[in-house]
């Protein structure tokens, strides 16, 4: 069978993979040009910067959302697992009681083990419970957020020690040459989980995992300790957003974190990723995660839509993300 | 006699490749026609372009003399014309009766009546001379039962021409009979009968008139009346048959290099036992649905399975592909589009995938080296691409088939067990894998073939295995290798006396 070359069908291929890469930068233009002729306050360097400090927490969690995304999983426990580590967390530090750097990082080493634990915990009930990860992550968000608010008794979960308090804002509010902490944390977490993800083994068995697992098993992919890794990344990324969202309020609060998860998988689905594996894009997310912040900022910046609706229009965002991915993909 | 339906110079290309070129066929009402030719003829295109699946790229149909065109496979079901699918495309968790008025069921006052359907569905049933209980659940069904399901829900709708393609291929011989027996009363109700396969002897039993397709043309339409099976043959592939299987090489060396006893799959393969050897090529034959695949699967962890594997003097036992594959097992999937390969990712990443520890340096992946093995691979094993951008999906079923091989060889294995290696493949490139098959064998590598062809059997093994109902029921040695010995194994009946079956029913 001979097949020639046909230049044309090339070109046309390349140019829609492309576009589905391309598609939510593009997006953030449009929304920076569009919030600039709103509104001349939008593009200063101060709002930009609050708004994408803002997307800080969203973001890391959506970056460990796209390896579980793209390895054909789903987790909807992160925002109850984010609300218990932060008042583990809490906690840990109120009992320890001390107001050094010792027992701040040991307080920021329990939030990343326990959010480790949380992932391993949903990544083996997925795996050798072979239960659909959309239950057991239904499941363990409402064992997760029960549990917080039995630790707060239905209260608030507040840091006592004022010392402590001082020495742990300026994660949040500090910058370095004028760059928040936040952001440079989303960065760093982007930038490691782009690696992880593209230029590792793991990575490109979480890509295969989510495009085939039959294929994935038949050519030795080890599948099991790579979906349950996939929440354990799932779990780091959400007890490193808690790290960075505790010094904001010093609290945690039965409402902590929620609906966080379903921000998580928009802008992890605004990003390009395949909402059914197989293909995973960082930085796509991330760009996603600015975005949903971006609009919710333009809406309080300008008078055409009540700023109530933000939800609402985050929601027809990730319908019409989707709508976009599938005509490209058609586009093929 | 006049035609109902007549197709006049068809071709049908898919991009470049023109799979179909000037093909005219006319079927007469109350006639047995069959199409034959090898895997990759054109049999199955033109039966989808007969009943409206595909659109032809040029040519047209006739029925009854007007020039037709279908919209789609429900457009020529509504002008009579139905046609059975060679898979099985039923819900499995739907009753009989369910399936057969599944999208067409009847109704009383805007509710399904579920007593009609199943009055309609056992009448029917009754007319093809079965006695399946229209209330059952498809997934207890055999796998013949299934397929007369299946045809009976294609003879509900009014029907002129019935195409049936290669129906025979999961039956045993004597539920193939029963099928003729049905297709006998299709013919004599004045149906014409479209038979597609390319099992000669059957063709014989069943026929009345035979065209032969070859490379996507057409060789010729004859009477059955003094057409033999090999001559049928000589039609279909139109060279020398020896011409298109490598000389076996002379390897087959006493080294015992595995040795499987007892083994046995849960619900597929019982007391299995066999041994291979270093520089041999080792058929495994049997009809679809005898056990192969599972057994193999079993034997390299992809099912669990109990026995005694011995590799070399060691007794192993795999839990997964991937411990089967570092003692130098390897396992290539009949199922090359759903257990092969990554259909929507490209060559690179699907060649390394099963050996990407010998493309990562540190803990990163060495992209270079990949490209460098995927220029490697496209030049040994000639696959053919327009770019080496594509994704593994838009590959031809044969180039694909060389992909899976060098993505599996790259782990260097010693053991090459392959599933069905030329299922879907055009001939050019079977005769390249059955080349590559002989010199693993003369590289010193131990293969298994398994295949439901019995020429591909006897055209490249030294030895075949024969398996029926989850057993291993024997052996056939070189110099005796024939199709009427393995169909001997594999059904319990001689082929002969499956004719001669068939001929008493007539």
């Amino acid at each position: 069978m001979t097949e020639t070359v046909l230049p044309t069908r090339a070109e046309k291929r390349k140019f829609s993979v492309d576009m589905r890469a391309l598609s939510p930068f593009i997006a953030l233009i449009v929304l920076i040009i569009a919030g600039a002729l709103i509104n001349p306050d939008f593009l200063t360097a101060s709002n930009l910067l609050n708004v994408v400090t803002r997307s800080a927490f969203i973001a890391i969690i959506a970056v460990g959302a796209t390896f579980v995304i793209a390895g054909g999983g789903l987790d909807l426990s992160v925002g109850s697992m984010a609300a218990l580590i932060a008042g583990v967390m809490i906690l840990t530090l109120n009992n320890l009681g001390g107001g050094d750097v010792g027992t701040l990082a040991v307080g920021l080493l329990a939030a990343i083990a326990l959010g480790a634990a949380c992932g391993l915990a949903n990544g083996l009930i997925v795996t050798f419970g072979r239960i659909e990860p959309f239950i057991v992550t239904l499941g363990t968000m409402g064992i997760f957020r029960s549990l917080v608010i039995w630790l707060a008794a239905g209260g608030t979960i507040t840091m006592r020690n004022f010392e402590l308090r001082e020495l742990y804002r300026p994660v949040y509010f500090g910058s370095v040459f004028g760059i928040p902490y936040p952001i440079i944390a989303f960065l760093v977490v982007a930038a490691v989980g782009a690696l992880i993800l593209y230029r590792t083994s793991f990575g490109r068995h979480v890509v295969a995992l989510g495009s085939n697992e039959d294929v994935a098993r038949y050519s030795g992919v080890p599948i099991w300790r790579v979906r349950t890794l996939t929440y354990i990344i799932q779990g780091i990324c959400v007890g490193i957003a808690v790290l960075v969202y505790v010094p904001r309020l010093g609290s945690a609060t039965p409402t902590t974190g929620l609906l966080w998860e379903l921000q998580a998988i928009t802008a992890v689905v605004i990003g390009g990723t395949a909402l059914k594996g197989g293909i995973g894009r960082v930085w796509g997310t991330v760009v996603g995660a600015v975005i949903l912040e971006l609009v919710a900022n333009i809406m309080v910046l300008s008078n055409f839509v009540s700023e109530f609706l933000v939800g609402a229009v985050q929601g027809a965002i990730i319908i019409i993300a989707m709508l976009v991915q599938r005509s490209v993909h058609r586009g093929r | 006699m006049d035609s109902v339906l007549r197709a006049e110079n068809i071709s049908k290309s898919f991009g470049p490749i023109e799979v179909l070129s000037g093909i005219s066929l006319d079927l007469r009402p109350g006639e047995v026609h069959a199409v034959i030719g090898e895997n990759g003829a054109g049999k199955s295109t033109l039966m989808r372009i007969l009943s409206g699946h595909l659109p032809p790229t040029k040519g047209g149909l006739h029925l009854n003399g007007q020039p037709i065109t279908f919209s789609g496979p429900v457009d020529a079901e509504a002008h009579g014309i139905v046609l059975v699918h060679q898979e099985i495309l039923l819900a499995p968790d739907l009753t009989v009766a369910q399936n057969l008025f599944l999208g067409r069921e009847i109704r009383r006052f805007g509710f399904v009546d579920d007593k009609a359907m199943r009055e309609r569905a056992r009448a029917i049933l009754r007319e093809l001379g079965t006695t399946i209980d229209p209330d059952r659940e498809v997934s207890r069904l055999s796998i013949a039962d299934r397929q007369l399901v299946q045809i009976a829900r294609a003879l509900l709708v009014p029907h002129k021409v019935v195409a049936f393609d290669e129906p025979t291929a999961v039956l045993t011989p004597i539920e193939a009979e029963s099928l003729f027996e049905i297709i006998r009363k299709l013919r004599s109700q004045g149906v014409a009968v479209l038979y597609i396969s390319h099992r000669l002897n059957e063709v014989k039993a069943v026929a009345d008139r035979v065209t032969v397709l070859r490379d996507g043309r057409h060789i010729a339409t004859r009477d059955i009346e003094g057409l033999e099976p090999l001559e049928m043959a000589r039609l279909m592939v139109g060279r020398d048959m020896s011409k298109l299987y490598p000389e076996k090489p002379e390897t087959a060396s006493d080294q015992i290099v595995l040795t499987v006893r007892d083994m046995a799959v849960p619900g597929y393969v019982e007391n299995a036992s066999f041994t291979l050897r270093r520089g041999e090529i080792l058929g495994f034959g049997g009809l679809i649905g005898a056990g192969r695949t599972e057994l193999f699967e079993g034997i390299v962890g992809l099912r669990s399975s109990q026995g005694t594997v011995t590799l070399d003097d060691r007794n192993v036992h795999f839990r997964d592909a991937r411990e089967a594959m570092a003692a130098g097992i390897v396992y290539l999937s009949e199922d090359r589009k759903g257990k092969g390969l990554l259909l929507q990712q490209n060559l690179r990443i699907n060649l390394s995938l099963a050996a990407l520890d010998k493309f990562t340096s540190g803990s990163f992946i060495d992209v270079g080296a990949e490209e460098k093995a995927l220029d490697r691979a496209i030049k040994d094993f000639d696959i053919r691409t327009r770019s080496r951008d594509l994704l593994a999906g838009q590959l031809s079923g044969g180039n694909q088939q060389k992909l899976l091989l060098a993505k599996m060889m790259l782990l260097e294995p010693r053991i090459v067990i392959i599933d069905e290696p030329t299922r879907g493949v055009d001939i050019g490139t079977k005769e390249q894998i059955y080349r590559f098959i002989a010199s693993l064998a003369a590289e010193g590598k131990a293969v298994i073939v398994i295949s439901s062809e019995m020429q591909e059997l006897i055209g490249l093994c030294h030895r075949v295995v024969v398996m029926r109902n989850g057993r291993v029921v024997g052996e056939v040695p070189q110099a005796d290798l024939s199709e009427d010995a393995i169909v001997y194994l594999a059904t319990g009946v001689h082929e002969e006396r499956a004719a001669e079956i068939a001929a008493g029913h007539a």
